[in-house]
């Protein structure tokens, strides 16, 4: 079987997947939970609550019920979140590409630091930089979250700036409202980054990536120590296997024995626990979000939970398990790409 | 004599250091090869052979010290060449092929891939070119054409899979298309069939007798299989505990053993089909961490003398033949006994 086709089937799969999301949703929502609550509180008249309960549908049979709200789903009538004040199709077209972008971005740097820290650290075995790199891999592993943002903030942010005067970047919000105004800037997609760089505005885009850049470090600063390690140990298993041999003794350089013939083989697992880490940061970072205030799905579902309004946290769970099944295809395709002896 | 010599190797000694302490997996290895020879290298297992062609490569492990010795290949010493140097023989003047062809091919990329990279960094054919698709036809022509005389089935389908989607036999056959397309000098086949079924066997080494034959190359093959030895080899050398204590040619060897591990060996011959079990030799091999002074097969030798628990036998020459053994050095025993 061709890995399009592959592809193809694991999407096809996708959609019994889904379903099956939503069923679990609306028997969380609908059946062990009072779907009422999100609609009344203790002012509300309890002669109203039947005509609540039928407006709803809420009085009709489960299985009409899970009919009426799959139709809602795919028509997109989410409802009204209470915290964003605005529909919930709207809120999440107004969160979730924050919480995208900063994600994107803090695997780029997770990946882009982590990797060749452990192709490094698993070359230089036991010495000097693989120690160095085994430190600063625990420090990541260990520090607090909320320690290591608020101190960014306090270095990047204030004591730069007082100390030497150096311009501060950002510690707060996805972008500079004021310059949004004074640029024309025009959102699209949402994506902040994106919409900048479709209307040629390098300012904004240029100030979006500014805001991005302490709480993607922050975000990757947890991840880079756990990429590195199992680059690490991957790649050490690797450099002890027979084709590693096999290429050396037919005199190919170094340079193509580690970053193409074991590279490859190394990153098989390196590519699994990215993707487990791209599903788990694209819900939200809860603690991240709220400490530079970016309004991305963590700063969201925090706030929903916190003032009780379990529409929205409903939607954050579709949206949060639709991600995470998405994300697990993709991986098991670049998988398969990666391994052809996986058999699909 | 000396013109016709590709190999030397003398007195090499190699340690690994472990937790367990300094395994002495080679104690003074000497041997020789002819130009266009196949030279074979038997012995049970641990007793350093396939140590001895790493070594060769400078392919050993990190934990592997090489104590003493010199390798001359071509007239040149591989021990003092700067690694780029050495770089530059692997894969240009000596290739190898090796025991398992499962574990030592690429998972993960096509047979044309790394056959594909393999030519590219060692022909010099190809080297030359400049355009870059005439590159790739010859890269190609190459492959088929060797994969046509290693009598591969539908090569060009063959270059489009992965190692896991070929058979045993067809991996091995794919491991000889590279070893011979470089035109080495020598070939070092490290117990190329043992992974094999029987009858596979027989082709590929069959195959690896015609191929050496039509390019003149020297060959070590190592093996366990002292019938794999007989059917392919003109000289052997037979390994115990990291010494080369016989070397001959197989004919004089085989029909006259002189050294008492030798003899085992041959002995149990007609019973080993495929492994070599000594069973006429009594105990195993020794333990390279704590050697036994003297001989290092005196306590499994039936017979034995007291010199021989005491003093390491000389490397003699008898009539041609190199023995390491008392029994036949007239200054430390009472003469040659035989
Ligand atoms: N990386 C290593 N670390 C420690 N000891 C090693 C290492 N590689 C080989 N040895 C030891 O060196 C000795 C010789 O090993 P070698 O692989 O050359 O044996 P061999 O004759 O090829 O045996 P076999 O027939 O099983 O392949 C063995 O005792 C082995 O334990
Ligand atoms: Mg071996």
């Amino acid at each position: 079987m061709k890995l399009y086709e592959y592809a193809a089937r694991r999407m096809a799969l996708l959609v019994f997947v889904l379903l099956g999301v939503t069923l679990l949703t609306f028997i969380l929502s609908r059946v062990l939970l009072d779907p009422l609550a999100a609609y009344v509180t203790e002012k509300t008249n309890p002669n109203a609550i039947p005509a609540i309960k039928r407006m709803h549908g809420f009085d009709r049979p489960p299985w009409e019920q899970y009919f009426f709200y799959l139709r809602d789903l795919f028509t997109l009538d989410l409802g009204w979140s209470k915290v964003g004040h605005m529909s919930i199709v709207d809120a999440i077209a107004t969160y979730f590409p924050a919480t995208a972008e900063l994600t994107i971005v803090a695997i780029i740097i997770t990946l882009l630091v982590g990797i060749p820290l452990g192709v490094v650290s698993a070359l230089k075995n036991n010495q000097l930089a693989d120690h160095a790199s085994r430190v600063f891999s625990l420090i990541g592993i260990s520090i607090p979250v909320f320690w290591l943002g608020l101190s960014l903030q306090y270095f990047f942010t204030y004591w730069i700036k007082m100390a030497y005067g150096l311009p501060a970047l950002p510690s707060t919000g996805r972008y500079d409202p004021v310059l949004a105004i004074n640029t024309g800037f025009k959102k699209i997609t949402g994506f902040i980054m994106l919409d900048s760089l479709i209307q040629g505005n390098l300012i904004m885009a240029g100030d979006a990536l500014a805001h991005l850049i302490l709480p993607a470090i922050t975000l990757a600063f947890l991840n880079i120590g756990v990429i590195t390690r199992l680059t690490r140990s991957s790649m050490l298993e690797v450099l002890r296997q027979d084709y590693v041999t096999m290429a050396k003794a037919y005199g190919l350089p170094q340079r193509l024995v580690i970053y193409k013939y074991a590279l490859k083989n190394a990153l098989i697992p390196v590519v699994s626990a990215t993707g487990l880490m791209f599903g788990g940061l694209l819900g939200g970072a809860i603690m991240t979000e709220s400490i530079f205030a970016f309004p991305g799905m963590g700063w969201l579902s925090y706030r929903a939970i916190v003032y009780n309004d379990s529409n929205t946290v409903l939607a954050y769970v579709v949206v949060a398990s639709i991600i995470y099944v998405v994300v697990n295809l993709v991986v098991d395709i670049v998988y398969a790409w990666l391994d052809p002896r996986i058999k699909y | 004599m000396v013109l016709s010599r590709i190999l030397e190797v003398a007195d090499l000694k190699v340690e690994f250091r472990t937790y367990r302490g300094v395994v002495k997996a080679l104690n003074g290895v000497s041997f020789n090869v002819d130009k266009g020879e196949v030279f074979g290298l038997a012995g049970e297992t641990g007793s350093g052979k396939s140590v001895t062609g790493l070594a060769i490569q400078r392919l050993l492990p990190g934990n592997a010290v090489i104590v003493e010795g010199r390798i001359v290949f071509d007239g040149r010493d591989l021990l003092s060449l700067k690694e780029d140097e050495m770089n530059k023989i692997r894969g240009k003047e000596i290739t190898a092929v090796f025991q398992d062809p499962h574990t030592y091919l690429n998972p993960v990329f096509t047979m044309r891939e790394q056959f594909r990279d393999i030519l590219l960094t060692n022909d010099r054919e190809i080297a030359s070119i400049k355009d870059k698709r005439e590159i790739e036809k010859a890269v190609h022509d190459r492959i088929i054409q060797m994969l046509t005389e290693v009598q591969m089935p539908a090569p060009e389908r063959v270059i489009k899979m992965y190692p896991h989607e070929l058979s045993g036999g067809m991996k091995q056959r794919m491991m000889l298309a590279m070893a011979f397309s470089l035109r080495p000098k020598l070939i070092i086949a490290d117990e190329p069939t043992t992974a094999l079924d029987v009858t596979i066997q027989a082709q590929v080494l069959e195959l690896m007798k015609s191929l050496q034959k039509k390019y003149g190359t020297s060959v070590i093959l190592i093996t366990h299989d002292l019938g794999v030895i007989a059917e392919t080899c003109s000289r052997i050398g037979v390994m115990y505990a990291g010494r080369i204590v016989e070397t001959g040619t197989v004919d004089s060897v085989y029909s006259e053993p002189l050294h008492p591990y030798t003899q085992g060996l041959m002995r149990a011959l007609p019973r080993a089909d495929k492994d070599l079990k000594v069973e006429s030799i009594g105990g195993s091999v020794p333990d390279l961490v704590d050697l036994p002074t003297g001989c290092p097969f005196h306590p499994r030798c039936s017979r034995a003398m007291e010199i021989c628990r005491k003093i390491n036998p000389r490397t003699l020459n008898i009539d041609g033949r190199i023995v390491e053994c008392h029994l036949y050095d007239g200054e430390t025993s009472r003469g040659r006994v035989a």
